[in-house]
């Protein structure tokens, strides 16, 4: 709390990103974690929580006659513009959220603070939710060809790396020892996913350090024991993420790539992934074209496509898919690196495993696959997404676009996946969030040395408890769609990416669609099954009843009325929406409504329901946004249950004469 | 709603009472209307040049006059066939592909055309005024706008016999010369001074509806496709000629089939309609914001790109409510 120069200011204007003239009234409040915004509204008192973990940056704009603007930007896309009477105050907040939203030690962030409720034992169960031993066994490993090994135990040969991998049965540990000394960083080859129909697998490494000429015969030799893991194969692909030019560059400082003539049975290949710094960028390009003030088509789709975006995720997607293809095709296995083995390797390797096994597309699985070719293997999540403050140049947005690359699957493919859109939204809002410990520090080794599991929750646990929010209802484990292999189209299939409004422009509430199609199946799904239930129920007492002989007319008029009752209703007046502006210069305005449910809001469930025990200052009526949980769909009975509805509430501007 | 075409005053500033008139008929005393002309005032201002023009205020004090410019003919035309040959060019990198889709400016001109009905059925339903749509000949871009706005603004026309109402009235009977429009297409070298597909950006405005409000529509995509196909080549005889005149003089309706009465046969209506449909009494107001509006891929791809999956997946949401 020494940071907070100004605990509280009065008078503030949360304004409408596009129209200045939506300005809400409020009070801005500074805990040691969140800014928060009430609305002085009578009935409503919308809250804005916002954690200091998911500012991105903080911009104080020329005092105007209204006073004193301030823009904070977050890492999950969310923008808010306030105004502050008092240019001294807002100078105030200005420089304590600067503070706040850079920690400098752990213990800051809020996952050691955040308090569920749970008790010690369910904390721990909450951790071995997701057990990776479980799933190498699952995946048919240790077997004939692959093993555990602990060479690494006490992270003594790679400390970026778990202290559990699975390696050829060849691989001895002086193979092992001597590959990781050729290979930056010391990430030697190890296993990612093994391929039980083929023995196929696909391997994670880093480069070589060959420099022009080096050779060792260590990793040479390991390169040897994954083919030879693969007996239905004589060659290997090593799959190179870089573009040529990037990983020829890094020759001359002493790395490089594999030379097809020093390594038997290899199959090079480069696929021209761009690295950290451009991807920052981009996205950087991106965003700003999603600040643009009501841009004209032309200015979208031109910003969008000189962002290179799009382009990048299709780049990573085709990696995967040529990884996939190798393994479910062709039989043969591939070795997997960038430069440091932890970032676009990370994504392709898991781009190709969920191409390959439906496991990864269950929600279970999907969260299997995260903890295991991202959390184990060591990505750097502190230096990437800014836990603590750091270097500028390491941020990037890394696992966004591989949570960008599932979701534009999911859009090819609506059967195939468990999950639904809003599970990916919630975790790429945890990941920067630092309400729970998955994605804190920059490997395994960190993790344990502070103790991670012991003094934070697991998110995982959060959403597996909250699983049926997170449902596709299209989805069945029998359909043709999730069954074996995925197969994207391959070419052309540049339209198929789409610009992912429901991440970039989560916020926006005018944007969407305005009825949720998931929630609505969703609760068909479930009313279904409840009548099902009732009927086999009441045709179990009809049974009875014939037995001893009562008229069967009572019974059946019975099961009528119950199904009228749970009737669902879809058309109520919270489908009501307001116009935009659609007059000459096209402001638009995203329809403000008393927040009734809407997925938004339960991200933000997640971080301030168990607030209110820890922060006592806090009067802030969260009433409605508790509210709003019970709200969720689970028993469709009668009407008014569908989030993201607006409620009729009409905004009161004459808008269009402008023109 | 009115729509007509444009007022003929020339260069010489006529005057014409029974116009004037008629138009008074519409508004009381203190009330006010909106003209909206979908020609540039620039546009509008040179029509006067070749005998039209536009409503002059001193003669129309009641009616405020709004310009909305659409595009419509060879423009329009150009902007379907460079976007049909951006979808089907293999070549194209990701890096190219979005300038190629902004080139042809096709998304843009979906932009227009329902932020123009919006403003329409704002004037109604907002300021509860009367609206007069016309452009030039109020027979392109007039119908575009007043056919969109009944969709927005009427729940009976999201029905499917309320849209296929909609349609006979304000495009077929309104006399949109669908014979010139819809002759070629975007393949055809040809280029006809007359063809521009404004049918079909209508048609592409509903489907931008139906996707942001996927409740509303009691149709779906295949019936757009349906109507789309049948306005270019036909078994039957409801989109030919150009107006009423002609097919009474060719004896349409005694010589061919009507593509309505098949549709509305029970057994056809089912294929088309949409299973997530629930009357909604309400007006619905899409987002114009670029995110919002998005390329027709069951209608541009359709050849292109396999709809296996997505065809799975509305069988799906069929089967969940049927079981219901």
């Amino acid at each position: 709390m020494e940071h907070i120069r100004m605990p509280k200011v009065e008078n503030v204007r949360l304004l409408d990103r596009l129209s200045s003239r939506k300005a809400v009234l409020g009070t801005l409040y500074l805990t040691a974690t969140h800014v928060i915004f009430v609305e002085n509204g009578s009935e409503t008192r919308k809250e804005t929580w916002v954690l200091h973990s998911q500012i991105s940056s903080i911009e104080k704009q020329a005092t105007t006659a209204t006073g004193c603007p301030l823009l904070i930007r977050c890492k999950n896309f969310q923008v808010i513009q306030l105004v502050i009477p008092q240019e001294r105050d807002c100078h105030d907040v200005y420089i304590s959220l600067i503070r706040l939203a850079r920690p400098v030690k752990y213990e800051e962030l809020y996952c050691f603070s955040f308090n569920p409720k749970l008790d010690k034992e369910e904390r721990e169960q909450g951790w071995k939710l997701v057990d990776l031993t479980e799933e190498y066994n699952r995946m048919g490993v240790p077997n004939n060809y692959w093993q555990i090994c602990d060479v690494n135990r006490d992270y003594g040969v790679c400390d970026s790396y778990p202290t559990e991998v699975y390696v050829p049965k060849s691989a001895t540990a002086h193979i092992i020892v001597g590959s990781s000394k050729f290979r930056s960083r010391r990430r030697f080859p190890a296993l990612s996913y093994y391929c039980k129909d083929n023995n196929a697998s696909i391997c994670r490494s880093s480069q070589p350090l060959s420099g022009f000429s080096a050779r060792c015969l260590e990793d040479e030799q390991m390169l040897q024991a994954i083919r030879k893991a693969n007996p239905g194969s004589d060659f290997i692909y090593v799959v190179d993420t870089r573009p040529k030019l990037n990983a020829m560059a890094n020759r001359a400082a002493g790395k490089g790539y594999e030379n097809e003539d020093n390594y038997s049975n290899i199959k090079f290949q480069f696929i021209g992934i761009e690295n950290i710094h451009v991807m920052r960028n981009s996205l950087q390009k991106m965003l700003e074209v999603c600040e643009l003030k009501s841009p004209s088509m032309s200015d979208f789709l031109w910003g969008l496509e000189n962002s290179g975006w799009l382009k990048h995720i299709k780049a990573i997607m085709d990696a995967g898919i040529f990884i996939a293809k190798a393994v479910a095709e062709e039989g043969v296995s591939v070795l997997v690196h960038c430069s440091d083995g932890w970032d676009r390797t990370a994504q392709v390797c898991s781009v190709a495993s969920l191409l390959l096994d439906p496991y990864y597309r269950t929600m279970k699985g999907f969260m299997v696959l995260i903890e295991k070719d991202w959390v184990s293997f060591g990505h750097k999540f502190n230096h990437r997404y800014g836990n603590l403050d750091g270097d500028p140049k390491e941020i990037s947005p890394v696992i966004d676009q591989f949570i960008e690359c599932v979701w534009q699957l999911m859009e090819q493919f609506p059967c195939a996946f468990e999950f639904n859109e809003r599970f990916l939204i919630h975790i790429q809002h945890h990941i920067y969030s630092c309400q729970f410990g998955n994605f804190l520090c920059n490997s395994q080794k960190e993790r344990r040395e502070l103790k991670i599991q012991e003094r934070t929750y697991s998110l995982w646990a959060q959403l597996w408890k909250n699983r049926a929010d997170y449902l596709n209802p299209l989805y069945r484990s029998d359909h043709s769609q999730t069954q074996g292999t995925l197969h994207p189209q391959i070419a052309p299939c540049n339209f198929l990416y789409k610009f992912w409004s429901g991440m970039y422009n989560r916020f926006e509430k005018g944007l969407h669609p305005r009825q949720s199609v998931t929630d609505y199946l969703m609760a068909v799904k479930e009313e279904t099954q409840q009548l099902e239930e009732e009927l086999e129920v009441l045709g179990e007492r009809l049974a009875n009843l014939q037995k001893s002989q009562l008229g069967d007319n009572k019974v059946k008029s019975k099961q009528q009325d119950r199904s009228k009752q749970l009737g669902l209703s879809t058309s109520n007046n919270s489908l009501a929406n307001t116009p935009q502006e659609y007059s000459n210069d096209l402001k638009s305005f995203p329809s403000w409504s008393p927040s009734q449910g809407d997925e938004e809001d339960s991200a933000l469930i997640l971080t301030q329901d168990n607030l209110k025990s820890s922060d006592p200052d806090l009067s802030a009526n969260s009433d409605q946004e508790s509210g709003v949980e019970d709200l969720s769909c689970r028993s469709p009975s009668g009407g008014g249950c569908l989030p993201s509805e607006d409620s009729g509430k009409d905004s009161d501007e004459a808008v269009f004469l402008a023109g | 709603m009115l729509r007509s075409s444009q007022p003929l005053p020339g260069p010489n500033r006529r005057r014409c009472r029974e116009d004037e008139a008629l138009l008074g008929t519409i508004l009381d005393e203190a009330e006010r209307g909106f003209i909206l002309d979908t020609r540039s005032a620039q546009a509008a201002k040179q029509a006067r040049m070749s005998g039209g023009g536009t409503e002059p205020k001193s003669s129309y004090p009641q009616w405020r006059r709004l310009h909305r410019p659409l595009e419509r003919g060879r423009a329009l035309q150009e902007s379907f066939a460079r976007l049909v040959d951006a979808c089907s060019d293999p070549s194209l990198s990701m890096d190219r592909w979005l300038g190629r889709l902004e080139s042809s400016r096709w998304l843009s001109h979906v932009k227009a055309a329902l932020s123009t009905a919006c403003l329409a059925a704002q004037c109604m339903d907002r300021e509860q005024s009367s609206v007069l749509v016309h452009g030039a000949e109020g027979t392109d871009t007039t119908l575009l706008v007043t056919a969109l706005a009944q969709v927005i603004l009427d729940p009976s026309c999201r029905t499917l016999m309320g849209f296929l109402g909609l349609l006979q009235r304000e495009w077929i009977e309104a006399g949109h010369p669908f014979h010139l429009r819809c002759a070629h297409s975007a393949y055809s070298h040809a280029r006809p001074k007359q063809e521009a597909p404004l049918f079909l950006l209508f048609l592409d405005c509903v489907w931008q509806l139906s996707r942001q409000f996927p409740f509303s529509l009691q149709f779906g995509e295949r019936l757009l496709l349906t109507l789309f196909d049948n306005a270019y080549a036909s078994a039957y005889g409801t989109f030919l000629c150009n107006n009423e005149k002609e097919r009474s003089l060719c004896k349409v309706k005694e010589n061919t089939h009507s593509l309505w009465a098949w549709l509305s046969q029970p057994k056809e209506q089912q294929k088309f309609l949409n299973p997530l449909y629930s009357h909604n009494i309400l007006v619905i107001w899409p987002s114009v914001e670029p995110q919002s509006i998005q390329l027709w891929q069951g209608l541009f791809l359709r050849w292109i790109r396999p709809s296996q999956h997505l065809d799975e997946a509305w069988a799906e949401i069929q089967r969940l409510v049927e079981e219901n």
